[in-house]
């Protein structure tokens, strides 16, 4: 019979947002998402610091609180050394999401599970993963129960057989995951239900009429607390040697020579992850020429689908085409390398073979990228914000927004629509004065001292009088920060008809955009 | 078996599509266009237009956008998000290039590829051996390309004239509704023009009514 261990690093978004940012991991910290305390350490526990707090509040009781965004992709990308450190030691690993795994037991290991668990943990000692714990038990949930109530650096075994006992003793808060989880647990506390045990008395209709049918969270616990809880583990199996590189003697000089050499190579690289049933979502290509030991050209590749041999074939072209302008790559090219980075069940891709986004723009795209840089080309996407500039941000293609403010909540201080067409990526200095030409200004309170006459919008054009204007539109920004700025928007039309929108910043005027 | 037919059906019809097309001359399949320039300008696949200000370029962007299409953006950091939405522009479907440098031809040309319809800000003067390049292109992908800026023999010139914004006093209100009149350049024929309320009072893009287009000598295209 097959056993689970789970491997929980607790407050796994906090530790990641230290690691990333190299700051010391024994003062108060917090992960907040939408002012809502998502994540905290043990020093801000300490404080009083609880999750699901407001940011006020948080930082009331411990004024030295350092807050971090809530950033999943930071999240994920500082779990990945830990797999690799785990798979090192237990192939096939599954990944749940970041800060806890579940991986096989090993089960002719001498001493046992306990021992396992503590070579996982000083393996994750040395990797700086101080607070890493594991649970031993016949199938995931209770594993990952277990290795809630493990200390430190420790491991909390369920014996064979004595995952029901178990589970029934655990409060109801043990489901409390996600947003569903907590709703969850508020109703049952209201209910009168404390434990899981007195959950799993109900009867299982009961369950689902009240919670949602058989596909809710609370169902899904009764029925594994019932007992009828095998949760079947897919694996990520570290695949033995999916990174393949070609040499060429002697060394190549064009991009077409090249492209058309390592046809063969892209095609080994695809066939050893198929023949895992895997495929391969990032790639990183590397170009590397004689007399260098770095390689003068390293690229990572993304793919919104997964890397096929001919793919791999075009992203490297472009990648050398890119680096011969540029001047990166200046001599002849002796190896060509390919290392997958992300590689998923191709069960996963399956569904998207007949939809998604169509190929022939991601590969147009992908050639724009291979000649301007990843970061070149962007997507537009809309936010909550108070400017303009703010409203909108540009992500990269093919990466996913991350810390964007939501557009739906009230903006105090927004400009009403229309938007402007122009939203300036830099504000010009500009110029706005009176009748007797001393600048308009705001004052403390927030009027407008002088009637503007005459106004500049870019500092090398002329001056246009002005028709007419409004505002001021006030924004107190960062008001808690040592120096504050006060920010006034104003719209303004010239005698020629266009509108602006200009900013009194304490004392300067700016062009943020432009009505056109 | 029905695959085949199926397959050899297609290619008929695409051959036959081809052949139309070249017994027609230079006619273009249309492309979808903003209806408030319903009167004055139809997008065509392999022409280009020129424009004169940033919710022109947006206007035209979002026909084919709102028809599915994909925009490709190039050399405009300056890009106005929330304007594009507003007129119809798919942002999911919009690739923005703000700033592609001495590049900006081939990226124009790279974009041609997969986009509808390709807005670019020229940084300088275009030599017309490149825009003619560039329109073989064009003629080939099926695609349309909006010059914010001087172009070189363009199909029509946009202007805009008059703009007159509404809801904005001395010191109160904000901008609301703007009139303005679009001229439609087109080759030496007399221009077409008409005024739009871009946007109007009720934030809608649309003909002032009732539409007082001018009807044009060259008659109907």
């Amino acid at each position: 019979m097959t056993r689970v261990m789970a491997l929980w690093c607790p407050d796994w978004p906090v530790v990641a947002a230290l690691a990333d940012e190299g700051q010391p991991t024994h003062l108060p910290a917090a992960v907040l998402h939408a002012n809502i305390v998502q994540a905290t350490n043990a020093a801000a526990r300490t404080h009083g610091v609880r999750r699901g707090m407001r940011r006020r509040d948080a930082q009331s009781r411990c004024p030295e609180l350092r807050v971090h965004p809530a950033n999943p992709d930071r999240d994920a990308r500082c779990f990945e050394p830990v797999l690799a450190a785990v798979e090192e030691q237990h192939p096939g690993v599954a990944p749940m999401r970041p800060g806890l795994a579940a991986l096989r037991a090993p089960r002719r290991l001498r001493g046992g599970e306990p021992a396992a668990a503590a070579l996982l943990a000083e393996r994750l000692v040395g990797l700086g993963v101080w607070d890493s714990r594991v649970g031993v038990a016949d199938e995931l949930f209770t594993a990952e129960q277990a290795a809630r109530r493990a200390a430190p650096q420790d491991c909390h075994v369920i014996a064979p057989g004595e995952s029901v006992p178990f589970l029934r003793g655990l409060p109801v808060e043990a489901i409390d995951d996600g947003v569903e989880g907590r709703e969850a647990v508020s109703l049952l506390r209201r209910l009168g239900l404390r434990t899981l045990g007195e959950l799993a008395d109900l009867p299982a209709t009961a369950v689902r009429d009240r919670f949602g049918g058989p596909a809710s969270t609370v169902a899904w616990v009764h029925r594994v607390v019932g007992g009828a809880g095998a949760v079947p583990l897919a694996t990520r199996t570290p695949p033995p040697e999916l990174a393949c590189h070609v040499d060429f003697e002697p060394p190549l000089d064009s991009a077409e020579t090249i492209a058309f050499s390592v046809r063969q190579t892209a095609d080994r690289v695809v066939a050893g992850l198929a023949a895992q049933q895997l495929v391969c979502t990032e790639v990183r290509i590397e170009a590397y020429v004689e007399g260098a030991d770095d390689p003068p050209s390293v690229r990572e590749w993304l793919h919104p689908r997964w890397f096929t041999a001919v793919d791999l074939v075009d992203r490297l072209h472009w990648q050398l085409q890119g680096g011969f302008r540029a001047g990166d790559v200046r001599a002849p090219v002796n190896r060509v390398a390919f290392t997958p980075m992300t590689v998923v069940p191709d069960a996963v891709h399956a569904d998207a073979l007949w939809g998604g986004t169509d190929e022939r723009v991601q590969r147009g795209i992908a050639r724009v990228q291979g000649m301007l840089g990843h970061e070149a080309v962007v997507q537009p996407v809309l936010q909550g914000g108070r400017s303009p500039a703010q409203r909108q941000a540009f992500v990269p293609w093919g990466e996913r927004p991350t810390g964007l403010r939501p557009a739906s909540h009230p903006w105090p201080g927004a400009i009403p629509p229309p938007a402007p067409a122009r939203v300036l990526a830099t504000p010009w200095p500009a110029e706005v004065v009176t009748d007797g030409g001393r600048p308009v200004a705001v004052d403390d309170r927030g009027a407008v001292l002088g009637e503007p006459s005459r106004f500049r919008p870019d500092p090398t054009g002329g001056w246009h009088p002005v028709a007419a204007w409004a505002g001021p539109w006030p924004v107190e920004e960062l008001w808690w920060d040592a120096t504050p700025r006060r920010v006034a928007r104003f719209q303004v039309i010239g005698v020629d008809g266009r509108a602006w929108l200009m900013t009194w910043d304490t004392g300067v005027w700016w062009t943020e955009a432009a009505y056109d | 078996m029905t695959t085949a037919l199926d397959t050899t059906l297609d290619v008929v019809a695409d051959l036959r599509t081809r052949m139309a097309r070249l017994e027609a001359g230079t006619t273009a399949p249309p492309l979808e266009t903003h209806p408030a320039l319903a009167g004055l300008v139809q997008l065509r696949a392999g022409a280009a237009y020129s424009v004169d200000s940033a919710t022109l370029a947006l206007a035209l962007l979002a026909g084919p956008s709102r028809a599915g299409g994909w925009c490709g953006v190039v050399g405009v950091p300056d890009f106005g998000a929330e304007a594009a939405v507003a007129l119809g522009v798919d942002l999911e479907r919009t690739v923005l290039v703000p700033d592609a440098g001495d590049q900006w031809l081939e990226v124009t040309a790279a974009l041609v590829d997969v986009a509808t319809v390709v807005v670019v800000k020229p940084p300088g003067r275009v030599v017309p051996s490149a825009a003619e390049k560039l329109a073989a292109r064009l003629r080939k992908r099926g695609a349309a390309l909006v010059a914010w800026g001087d172009w070189p023999r363009c199909e029509v010139r946009l202007t805009t004239r008059e703009p007159a914004w509404s809801g904005l006093g001395g010191g109160h209100g904000h901008l609301r509704a703007r009139r303005l009149v679009v001229e439609a350049q087109r080759g030496t024929a007399p221009p077409r023009r008409g005024a739009l309320w871009f946007p109007a009072e009720d934030q809608s893009y649309r003909p002032v009514e009732p539409a007082p287009s001018v009807p044009l000598a060259e008659g109907v295209a």
